[in-house]
């Protein structure tokens, strides 16, 4: 065929990737209610949830911590993958991929306005939680952030991901319950993975989320960064870069 | 009627041959062949479904399943550096709501012209823009809350950013009052006699083909006829472009006919 050459790799555009995350804040900044929720929300769980377990401080401190890292995760996931969505819907992604707009600048541009986002979700959520809600950490705080930032960002890989396949808004919602939930309920919140059935822990090891919670658990109860908290917080970077990877392979500039 | 300077001949704009476009089970455009001059207006009409939109969107390089010969400007449609050199509004308008019309144009103008040594021209051009699709007034509301007819010239006034050198329009007058696409033709006109700009501008009425240099008449995913208004009137012995574009597919028609009882 004459009419197809193939794009050249190139590089991240850094003035591009920051044009588009400073709209896709400015976006948000229309709809200060979703900013309110976003941030708002982890919150007020965190709160119930001290009061929940108010006669047993430890369960609070698991499922708080590991909480901590699933928040950033599910929310970063469903603003994304409607966000991405109704960019595809409305027509204007295919305006900007007829522009010179690398797809690898589209994903970064998304990564770092719903990272920016993420770092102020989970710091407020962590503060609460560590200095007004007693939460007991052994290690320092900014290592939960880090971990935070991570599930943020593999959230928002997954939103990228799934809308991909999503022709609705009513279709990309459903997704939450067929990515999240299975992970939420193998990621050893419940209970530990290691008391999980053999084929049940065998899922949960190829889970992301699993990584995530047991790097919060190790923040929570050694004082420096242990070996395994190195692997955890890798292996859960690793994947959102995977996924991020394959969310840009979804995107075509050609289509139907 | 009017008239146009003739141009020397020179590579034209767009060239197609056997131009091919398969959309789900259909084939919506077959075999085509076309060029498209350079620094005219070059109108696009047919009836709906004909395959107006898609052969834009194989000339702007989103269409898949394209085959045949499709040149832009020198280049295979498509290719990575005709993304700064075409302007290209979808049909339906393709804005963000929830930004109002500066920051719209503030964005695709940062993609299209990255970078902060850029920064004043592009805050020209923006401003540029709007004033040319007459926005000014209402540069700072959403587009979300603005007139359909308005959201559309947003749309227009994206691809008038960064003076491209091909100008897809796809129906950009649609819903507009007349005093507004008087204005809108004006413009097209300026960009193609002051700038030697190339459009190319589909449409469903047939009194804005009057004011092209150049038809594309499109039935049933082929080209009916690629000619002047005035020699397709000529041609035809009618007196305006719908006349002449009725009588055409009548004749197509009856050919269809005969074919069919000859086979
Ligand atoms: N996404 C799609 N998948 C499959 N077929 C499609 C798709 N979009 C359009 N078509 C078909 O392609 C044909 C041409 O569509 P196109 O949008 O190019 O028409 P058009 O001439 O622009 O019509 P209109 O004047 O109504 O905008 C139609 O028969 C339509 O059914
Ligand atoms: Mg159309």
């Amino acid at each position: 065929m004459s009419t197809t050459t193939p794009a050249p790799a190139r590089a991240l555009n850094a003035s591009r990737t920051t044009a588009t995350a400073a709209r896709v804040l400015r976006q948000l900044r229309h709809d200060p209610r979703t900013i309110a929720l976003m941030v708002l929300i982890p919150c007020v769980m965190l709160f119930l949830l001290r009061y929940v377990f108010d006669g047993s401080a430890r369960t609070f401190d698991n499922i708080g911590a590991s909480l901590l890292g699933i928040f950033p995760l599910i929310t970063m996931f469903l603003v994304t993958s409607i966000a991405t969505l109704r960019e595809r819907t409305s027509g204007t992604l295919e305006r900007l991929l007829a522009m010179p707009l690398g797809k690898g600048d589209l994903i970064a541009g998304y990564a770092l306005a719903f990272g920016t986002l993420a770092i102020v979700q989970s710091a407020l959520a962590t503060g609460l939680a560590v200095w007004f809600l007693g939460l007991d950490v052994t290690g320092s705080p900014w290592l939960l952030l880090l971990i935070a930032l991570l599930d943020a960002l593999l959230g928002t890989a997954l939103g990228l991901f799934v809308s991909a396949f999503a022709a609705s808004e009513f279709q990309a919602v459903q997704f939450m319950p067929a990515v999240i939930f299975p992970q939420l309920l193998l990621c050893g919140l419940f209970t530990p993975r290691e008391n999980m059935h053999p084929a049940l822990e065998a899922i949960s090891d190829v889970l992301p989320m699993s990584y995530a919670v047991d790097g919060m658990n190790e923040v929570l109860k050694h004082t420096d960064m242990t070996a395994a908290f190195i692997r955890d917080t890798a292996i859960v970077a690793g994947c959102a870069l995977l996924v991020l990877t394959l969310g840009a392979a979804t995107l075509r500039r050609r289509t139907q | 009627m009017m008239n146009y300077s003739s141009r020397p001949p020179e590579e034209p704009a767009v060239h197609a041959q056997d131009l091919t476009v398969v959309r789900g089970p259909r084939t919506v455009l077959r075999g085509l062949d076309f060029t498209v001059p350079r620094g005219q207006i070059t109108g696009l009409l047919g009836p709906s479904g004909c395959g107006k939109s898609t052969l834009m969107r194989a000339v702007v390089g989103t269409q898949a399943k394209v085959t045949g010969t499709l040149d832009v400007l020198g280049s295979p449609a498509g290719h990575p550096t005709l993304r700064t050199r075409i302007g290209y509004v979808t049909q339906a308008p393709s804005v963000y709501d929830d930004l109002t019309v500066r920051q719209n144009l503030d964005y695709f103008a940062a993609i299209l012209d990255p970078g902060r040594a850029a920064a004043d021209r592009r805050h020209e051009n923006v401003t540029r823009a709007i004033a040319d699709v007459d926005l000014t007034t209402h540069a700072d509301a959403l587009a979300g809350n603005l007139s359909g007819g308005q959201r559309s010239r947003v749309s227009l006034a994206v691809a008038l950013l960064g003076a491209p050198e091909l100008l897809v329009l796809d129906e950009p007058t649609v819903g507009l009052d007349p005093v507004l696409r008087r204005d809108l033709w004006q413009l097209f006109h300026t960009l193609a006699t002051e700038r030697g700009a190339t459009l190319l501008i589909s449409s469903h009425v047939m009194d804005e083909a009057e004011r092209c240099h150049r038809l594309l008449l499109m039935r049933a995913g082929g080209i009916l006829a690629d000619d002047t208004p005035d020699a397709l009137r000529t041609r035809t012995g009618s007196d305006t472009v719908e006349a002449a574009f009725l009588h055409l597919v009548d004749e197509a028609i009856a050919a269809g006919r005969t074919k069919e009882t000859t086979r």
